[in-house]
């Protein structure tokens, strides 16, 4: 039962009345400078109801959900709690109105206690003596009544991602919060966590608290939600009731088509293993194997691809096979170099030995926002002869090496000398791939390689990636976009806290199988086990 | 023994003395960093509130405007750095830098231009000045062995500022780790961005950290021109506010600790020119250009991490905007 | 920094702007003080660039603004704050005091001078060193290190002067004075060598050596791959390390160079006016050269304007210092630190109303285009 755009989506009663909306959002605008963030949206979200707002990256989901909460101001529109027209003009008016807000990237203080992280801004009065007991007894109701258990004494800092997270919720609590916003609450949690996640929420809308979940993960709102907005380029396209939608048809109204999951061909032209990686261990500054004894090869002409949520240590992984951070134990082998804890090897001689990288977080690591394109387009190539005249750069070669990249790879608009940092995403993107496969390397490490990227860019780098492939290179892709993984893989490794569980062929994969290995579900095993 | 305890005592004097101004500074310092606010002009405001107490107690007659008048010079500088760092994320370095630059010429400028001699303002009678203050029974258990020198002699006799100075310990401490304010100072220096979205100004914030620090540099200043001396002489402080930032960081940012570098910095100034000409097995003769550079030394070492790590407010020296 | 502000703003009325506040205020504060704010100016002109001597003396000070500029750009470049100038100078001068007293009895000037420049370069090269290794090793803020090293450079020196170099039988902590052949040839000198007739200043051959270093920084940072890889680490650390860069090591050897162009200072200072080691001749020039940084926007070309303004500033202070007597070189100072204030810590101040007044003057020309 298709619905229009802006139409009411409230749960109907059996008596047919509507119960009041906890929020409505009327006609908000919002531009930062030329770009428009938000566009004409309004969104009624029911009390009591676990809604759910989808979209792609750079939909506008956030930018709203930050208006709401006070972070910014809209442009134009209005903002009812209750009914009531508020005025948000920031995070404490916010609050006032009994909005809280978890973000995607936790506001806590690491050197502070979790007590404290909770009281900071909420006190009961100047001195913290009184709040101190009032905050400690708050704690432990709440703990009661969410089964959200976290030791008031512990230092922040040294806490698990997903206490990280309760203690968000609980800040929010804390202050009265009946509405509460959740921004990508997933992105860093286990599966486990992700299921503790859902008992939280669905006990917190036991108790009428209404809940508004951010998320591009289609999965978790068919499991979860009441109802559904979908956004797309600052606008809201759709509202659904979840159990009268499906993932097909939400992906579709997020991209605007028919989205088709492609699946890898088969082909011959596999030969010997370019890299090797035996019994890796990566342990991070806070003494956490992050990579636990993983092996595995990299044959020249197939492409490897690792499925896994975020924060399974397939970026720790990629570091030390590109040379940006040593091996703790183990060791890996490209061509004869055996790189160690002992004996590392920087990024500079990994280049060396032909090996090419493609990072995960471009504007990062990937180019250098105040150069120029030209500038960007030799970086980590900085040495090479062919750049060089005696002690000097030769500008006129750079100049000629990036105009021929953006020309191959459709990298616009196509002047070297413009600011790195003027490029949009996906052109950014296909610079870096471009700088990249240029070299026409043994071995391609690629991070999320269309993460951010439209869609006719996506489809084009992906094609790129293939011909490099078939061209004999040996190809590392790391990526959460399982749709991705399996279009383009020979093999899937899927990773796993820190370990390798499973491998799948690619011709052989499909998506339930891959997400029971992401989340560490072994369905054979639970089978024997009962029989 | 009766020699070396007069000794001890004189020594211990001395250092109450240097360190008051080092402790002022210190603790105004440690609520600008604690917010995240880099200062390295606690140098400038201290002569700017010397020079101006000294030439308001000369003009009026009166120690308690003279302190006003150094305080209200310390604020106008503090919210000039507020201004540039807060208002205006400028550099806050180099905002720190300017101030000094800008203090150490405008006092002597205006020093010569209003009083004629060559930077220094005129010299002050008692009743202009703040005098040291005899505690009660401190004449009548003089006599008294141990105890009664050391109430007479050490812990009474010092001006007011002094006494201002070594409360302002505890009390810094209290408003830190005791009150509400205290507890948003410091997460607002590890992670501004935290307290933004729990609803408090950041900038009300920070701008009261730095208001703080000019209330209590105005202090330092004026003892030092009106109460630890009679006169504003130019260029008095010497460095003193970098020796007070040294201490501060020695102290890891926090009070009890910084409190103690400053003592320690203070002996150390005290016992440099006692030292002189002394012998010392094995090295022979202290420089007293060494024991004058040991405060600078040690703040090295400790930041070379060799006495332990020392780690800064986490959001210190990034100026706050709101991401989009 | 705005990317919407085409560039001839951004590095040229914008820095006018600061500069002109900083007049501003300035001259508020001789009104202060009961003078005349355009008289001071036309004495500190005719100070300046009147006469031959306040000319040679104006570009003397020049010389040394050039030189610790330019050591506060590179480090700048490498996103490093090098405030040890003072003491890198300081340090520079005394390797360049110890190479001639040891040796100007038994070698020639061609051999003393290029000794004089490699001695300059080390010391105060070593002098950044330290606090360089301790930022890039051991995380030790560079700002407070560099400070503390001013002060121990000074301490030491005072040390060395009296206990150790000074010239036996005197009072004033100095050095003996070194014998001609280690001493760098006066433009005056140079001058009537070729005919023309100039009054005597302190100007030397260090400016030559200045302007040249001028060019060596600009061709280095921007021309060859060392800095682009200091560049690199400057903009975005993390992407040097992905690039393979070492990031500590482009740190030490960044600081060496700035140390080193500091050191040179103490070449002009030492063997080009003074001609024996003393103390306090750097008298504030590592200070001065973060102001011309800034105002010449860490660019050689900027840093030789800004140094000639500096040194204009000074020359002519002292020149007003001279005929006013209520008025001392304390002004200058003054002057500096409202300059350093305006075109460092509010450098952007103006940036607002300034977009502004641009967009509302390039408006009318689009709506007349699109009718």
């Amino acid at each position: 039962m298709a619905m229009q755009h802006g139409a009411r989506n409230g749960a109907v009663t059996p008596e047919g009345t509507h119960p009041p909306a906890a929020v409505e959002l009327r006609g908000i605008d919002k531009s930062f400078g030329t770009v428009r963030a938000n566009h004409d949206v309004s969104m009624r979200i029911g009390a009591g109801t676990i809604h759910g707002i989808v979209g792609e990256n750079g939909a506008g989901k956030s930018t709203l959900m930050s208006i709401l909460y006070g972070f910014y101001q809209a442009d134009a529109g209005e903002i009812r709690v209750a009914g009531k027209p508020v005025m948000i003009k920031s995070s404490h008016d916010a609050i006032a109105a009994g909005i809280g807000m978890v973000h995607q990237h936790f506001m806590l203080v690491d050197t502070f206690t979790v007590l404290e992280n909770v009281m900071m801004g909420a006190e009961s009065g100047a001195l913290l003596h009184s709040s101190i007991q009032k905050a400690r007894s708050e704690l432990s109701r709440l703990a009661q009544e969410y089964s959200l258990a976290v030791d008031p004494d512990a230092v922040v800092g040294d806490l698990p991602v997903g206490d990280l997270q309760r203690v968000e919720i609980l800040k929010a609590l804390y202050r009265n919060a009946r509405i509460l916003i959740l921004d990508e609450p997933t992105g860093v949690l286990t599966p486990q966590e992700t299921t503790q996640l859902f008992r939280i929420l669905a006990a917190l809308k036991a108790q009428g608290v209404t809940v508004i979940l951010i998320t591009h993960k289609l999965g978790e709102v068919m499991a979860v939600t009441d109802t559904v907005s979908v956004m797309r380029h600052g606008e809201l396209v759709a509202d659904r009731t979840t159990r009268e939608t499906s993932k097909e048809e939400l992906a579709e109204l997020m991209v605007g088509r028919k989205v088709r999951p492609s699946v890898a061909q088969r082909h011959d032209t596999i030969g010997a293993a370019a890299l090797a990686v035996e019994h890796l261990t990566v342990r991070d500054h806070l003494g956490v194997d992050r990579v636990k004894d993983v092996s595995f090869d990299i044959k020249a002409g197939e492409i490897v691809g690792i499925a896994g949520v975020s924060g399974n240590g397939q970026s720790e992984l990629l570091e030390v096979l590109a040379g940006i951070r040593p091996p703790t134990a183990g060791r890996m082998v490209i061509v004869d170099r055996d790189v160690t804890a002992s004996a590392p090897c920087d990024a500079a001689e990994m280049r060396n030995l032909r090996l090419a990288h493609v990072p995960e977080d471009r504007q990062r690591l990937g180019l250098v926002a105040a150069f120029t394109a030209a500038e960007s387009g030799i970086l980590g190539y900085q040495r090479e002869a062919a750049y060089n005249r005696g002690p000097y750069l030769d500008y006129d070669a750079v100049a000629a090496h990036c105009g021929d990249l953006m020309e191959r790879f459709d990298v616009r608009p196509p002047h070297p000398e413009i600011g790195s940092r003027k490029l949009s995403g996906g052109n950014q993107q296909k610079l870096i791939l471009a700088r990249e496969i240029d070299r026409d390397p043994r071995v391609l490490l690629v991070g999320q390689p269309t993460r951010g990227v439209d869609i006719g860019a996506i489809e084009f780098i992906h094609a790129q990636l293939k011909r490099l492939r078939d061209r004999g290179c040996a190809i590392l892709l790391v990526s959460v976009e399982l749709d991705e993984v399996m279009a383009l893989s020979d093999r899937i490794l899927v990773m796993f806290e820190g370990r390798i569980v499973g491998e799948v062929a690619g011709e052989d994969a499909n998506a339930r199988d891959l997400g029971c290995m992401m989340a560490n579900v072994h369905e054979g095993a639970t089978e024997s086990r009962a029989s | 023994m009766e020699e070396a305890f007069v000794f001890a005592i004189l020594t211990a004097t001395a250092t109450v003395r240097v360190a008051t101004p080092l402790i002022l500074c210190a603790m105004a310092g440690l609520f600008s960093e604690r917010s995240g606010v880099i200062d390295i002009s606690l140098e400038g405001k201290m002569l700017a509130a010397a020079f101006a107490a000294a030439t308001i107690a000369a003009v009026t007659g009166s120690a308690w405007l003279g302190l006003a008048g150094g305080v209200t010079a310390a604020i106008c500088l503090a919210l000039l750095h507020g201004f540039a760092c807060i208002t205006h994320n400028g550099n806050q370095v180099v905002s720190g830098l300017a101030i000094n630059i800008l203090a150490s010429g405008l006092t002597v400028v205006l020093g010569i231009a209003w009083f004629h001699r060559g930077g220094d303002t005129p010299s002050l009678e008692a009743a202009a000045r703040f005098m040291p203050i005899t505690l009660p029974l401190a004449d009548s258990v003089a006599g008294m062995p141990v105890l009664g020198t050391l109430y007479s002699r050490l812990l009474s006799g010092h001006n007011l500022l002094v006494y201002v100075a070594f409360l302002a310990v505890p009390l810094v401490w209290w408003v830190v780790y005791r009150t509400r304010f205290g507890l948003r100072l410091r997460a607002v220096g590890e992670n501004p961005t935290a307290v933004d979205t729990a609803g408090i100004s950041v900038t009300w914030l920070r701008y009261r950290a730095v208001l703080i620090c000019g209330v209590l540099t105005g202090i330092a200043g004026t003892y030092l021109s009106i109460a630890h001396n009679a006169s504003f002489v130019r260029d008095m402080t010497a460095g003193q506010g970098y020796i007070a930032l040294a201490a501060m960081i020695f102290g890891k940012w926090r009070p009890w600790p910084a409190f103690g570098a400053c003592l320690m910095f203070g002996l150390l100034d005290a016992i440099a020119i006692r030292l002189q000409g002394v012998h010392v097995p094995g090295i022979g003769e202290v420089p007293v250009q060494f024991i004058q550079a040991l405060p600078y030394i040690m703040t090295v070492v400790l930041l070379a991490g060799f006495m332990g790590r020392a780690v800064a407010p986490k959001a210190i020296g990034v100026p706050y905007v709101k991401e989009r | 920094m705005n990317g919407e502000l085409p560039r001839w703003i951004d590095i040229g009325l914008i820095p006018i702007l600061n500069l002109c506040m900083a007049l501003l205020v300035s001259g508020l504060i001789i009104l202060a003080i009961g003078e005349d704010p355009l008289q001071a100016v036309a004495i500190m002109v005719r100070g300046a660039f009147g006469y031959e001597e306040g000319i040679g003396y104006t570009l003397y000070y020049a010389t040394n603004f050039i030189f610790t500029g330019l050591a506060v750009a590179v480090a700048f470049h490498a996103g490093l704050f090098n405030i040890g100038g003072e003491g890198q100078a300081y340090i520079g001068g005394l390797g360049v005091g110890l190479i001639l007293l040891a040796f100007d009895s038994v070698l020639p000037f061609a051999i003393l001078a290029p000794l004089g420049i490699i001695a300059a370069a080390a010391f105060g090269a070593a002098w950044a060193a330290i606090p360089a290794y301790l930022q890039a090793y051991r995380g030790s803020h560079i700002v407070i290190t560099t400070i503390m090293f001013n002060f121990i450079a000074a301490a030491l020196m005072v040390y060395l002067l009296v206990n150790v170099l000074i010239k036996p039988g005197q009072m004033s902590p100095e050095s003996r004075v070194f014998l001609p052949n280690a001493h760098l040839p006066f433009m005056h000198e140079m001058l009537a060598g070729l005919g023309i007739q100039f009054t005597s200043t302190p100007l030397n051959i260090s400016l030559i050596w200045a302007l040249v270093c001028c060019v060596g920084v600009w061709a280095y940072i921007w021309r060859t791959r060392w800095g682009y890889e200091l560049r690199t680490v400057g903009f975005n650390e993390s992407a040097a390390v992905y690039a393979g860069i070492r990031p500590r090591r482009i740190v030490v050897a960044t600081m060496c160079i700035s140390g080193a162009l500091a050191g040179f200072v103490g070449l002009n200072e030492i063997m080009g006016v003074h001609h024996r080691l003393l103390i306090n001749f750097t008298a504030g020039y590592g200070f001065t050269g973060i102001a011309v940084s800034l105002m010449g926007r860490n660019h050689p070309f900027g840093i030789v304007l800004a140094s000639l303004l500096f040194g204009a500033l000074y020359q002519g202070g002292a020149e007003l210092a001279f005929e006013v007597p209520t008025i001392t070189r304390e002004l200058v100072v003054t002057i500096q630190g409202l300059v350093i204030l305006f075109s460092g810590a509010l450098a952007y101040m103006s940036t607002p109303w300034v977009t502004r007044i641009y967009r509302a003057l390039n408006r009318p020309a689009v709506a007349s285009s699109e009718v």
